[in-house]
């Protein structure tokens, strides 16, 4: 369980969170959802220690963050942010292969290299592995650094936006995968979702920001109600049921 | 213990170049060398200078890469962010302060070594802060980089202004690079510092591959950012201090050597960049004032030719737009 107590952060003046306490449940699928800039980012780089926390506690199975060796995080929990631009000219199996470095720290062995291999299979990366990662589309990069997070083999996973650049079969498979993993292997996973209807299909638990607090949070049957979704966006929105799941409508 | 794989690419690379090195020093031990007389005198004198060189070449090489590495770009190197400005800025500052008897009057070893330990607190205090935390806003790191490069150049040339026309004397042979002035009482402690900085970023060298994926994706996998970022600044400033010392502030050859060891050697693994690095740089260096000293008669200057293929490689990677 992540426990998130009086979390306040700002930069430069402008408050980004405030005050935030909740706690997110161990194996089940979260979804921070909430409109741009209400800091869903942030208290996700702040669970993964991206960034230093100003003020408040998290915990993480009862580990303080800011307490316990980053080496040790780096074992039970793993953290994609937004993408970045790496200088090193990688192929995608050679970034797919620091995923275990938190394991072995330079000196990878057998089981290393089933690991990354696994991993590369289960994006469908194989057929790539050996490009460069300037050489492939957007969407394929991503996927290899979604590759990477997955090859760490961490309890948790922390994913920032992680459908970024990813296509409808991709994203989906991408959820999919990740709800078996909550389901089959325990593992717990806290990603921050942009598109309502991933978290509405998928998530177990959602956490709604907006202005830098939390506005609701539950089971997905009591956060995405029209009131409330309505209310998080400022944007009229009808909630339909498919296939027992909420769906969101905001076409109209 | 298992040894890193080594791509067979890359192994017949590092022997490569070690040949090439080798082959290079026996010429330049043995070429020309007379049949009797003073054969033990002209040996011991080229054994200095091909020390000096070799030093000089593999320090600044991997310097450079490790520099690139900390900063995330393939465009800066220590020189352009004022590291060896830095240093001749603190020797011009003992000279004005103890005047050149008592500069001459300190012991060569010692007065190194604190040279070498100051530069390293004051690059570490300046370049930490601007690659630490802040370091993901790379156009303001660089800009203030270069800012203060100039302004160590800048404060260098004032107290020249300032100081006595023969301490100047003193202090301007200092800030221009010469490959025949090394220094030979400076050159084991060079040699032994030098060692141990290349042995020391051999070490981090996997930690360096882990850096070199950027600040959020380091932190992720449990590496200590900040800690090992200062820690290549250390490593990065006693490699600049040791070159700049023996002979003058060289600017674009790191540049020149960080870029050819990133095209030649198509990994971006620390354990063999690193070896790499060192190895062109001595064999550039090495073969170059071979081809000065011997062939062309001492007719032109190592350090020139050298600024002149590093700034046209430099203008080169600006238009390709490696610069990121």
């Amino acid at each position: 369980m992540i426990e998130i107590s009086g979390v306040n952060y700002s930069i430069g003046g402008a408050q980004i969170l405030r005050d935030i306490s909740a706690s997110l449940p161990k194996g089940k699928l979260t979804a921070l959802i909430g409109p741009n800039g209400a800091g869903k980012s942030t208290l996700l780089r702040l669970i993964g220690r991206l960034e230093p926390l100003q003020s408040g506690r998290i915990s993480l199975d009862g580990m303080d963050i800011r307490q316990t060796p980053t080496e040790a995080l780096a074992l039970k929990m793993a953290i994609l942010g937004q993408q970045t631009h790496i200088v090193s000219r990688l192929r995608l199996r050679e970034l797919v292969r620091f995923g275990r470095w938190p394991h072995h720290r330079g000196r990878p062995c057998a089981c290393d290299h089933t690991a990354v291999e696994e991993a590369l299979d289960a994006f469908e990366l194989q057929p790539l592995a050996t490009r460069f990662l300037d050489e492939v589309s957007g969407g394929q990069a991503q996927r290899a650094h979604l590759a990477m997070t997955f090859a760490q083999c961490t309890d948790w996973l922390l994913l920032d936006e992680p459908l970024n650049n990813l296509d409808m079969a991709h994203s989906r498979a991408l959820m999919a995968r990740l709800a078996e993993m909550v389901a089959g292997t325990g593992k717990s996973v806290v990603t921050v979702v942009h598109e309502v209807n991933y978290a509405a299909a998928w998530a177990d638990h959602i956490v709604a920001l907006k202005d830098g607090a939390i506005m609701a949070q539950g089971a997905p049957d009591e956060v995405l109600t029209e009131a409330c979704l309505s209310a998080l966006y400022d944007t009229p929105v009808t909630i339909a049921n498919h296939n027992g799941r909420p769906l969101v409508l905001h076409h109209a | 213990m298992q040894l890193p794989e080594i791509s067979r690419q890359n192994l017949i690379l590092l022997t490569g170049l070690t040949l090439l090195l080798a082959a290079f020093s026996a010429l330049w031990m043995l070429q020309g060398l007379p049949p009797e007389g003073n054969r033990s005198f002209i040996l011991k004198l080229r054994w200095t200078k091909l020390a000096g060189l070799i030093v000089v070449g593999a320090a600044t090489g991997i310097a450079t890469v490790l520099f690139q590495t900390v900063a995330g770009n393939r465009v800066l190197t220590p020189s352009i962010m004022g590291f060896d400005s830095l240093y001749v800025l603190l020797q011009t500052s003992l000279v004005m302060m103890l005047g050149i008897a008592g500069v001459a009057a300190l012991p060569v070893g010692e007065k190194f070594l604190l040279e070498v330990g100051v530069m390293t607190l004051l690059a570490c205090i300046l370049f930490g802060t601007l690659l630490g935390r802040g370091a993901r806003d790379i156009p303001r790191t660089i800009l203030t980089g270069v800012i203060l490069g100039i302004l160590f150049r800048s404060l260098n040339s004032f107290l020249g202004r300032v100081i006595d026309p023969i301490e100047f004397a003193v202090v301007q042979q200092n800030s221009m690079a010469s490959f025949s002035r090394i220094d030979a009482n400076l050159l084991p402690y060079g040699l032994g510092l030098a060692l141990l900085a290349m042995v020391g970023a051999m070490l981090l060298a996997s930690r360096l591959d882990v850096l070199g994926l950027g600040r959020e994706v380091a932190v992720s996998l449990g590496l200590r950012h900040e800690r090992v970022v200062i820690l290549t600044l250390a490593l990065v400033a006693v490699l600049v201090a040791i070159p700049t010392a023996l002979v003058g502030p060289i600017t674009f050859f790191g540049l020149l050597v960080a870029g050819m060891t990133h095209g030649l050697a198509q990994t971006a693994r620390h354990a063999i960049l690193l070896p790499a690095a060192g190895l062109i740089a001595a064999t550039m260096l090495v073969a170059g004032q071979l081809l000065f000293e011997r062939v062309m008669g001492q007719a032109a200057f190592l350090s020139v030719i050298i600024e002149f293929a590093g700034g046209l490689f430099f203008m080169y990677l600006l238009l390709k737009g490696r610069i990121r």
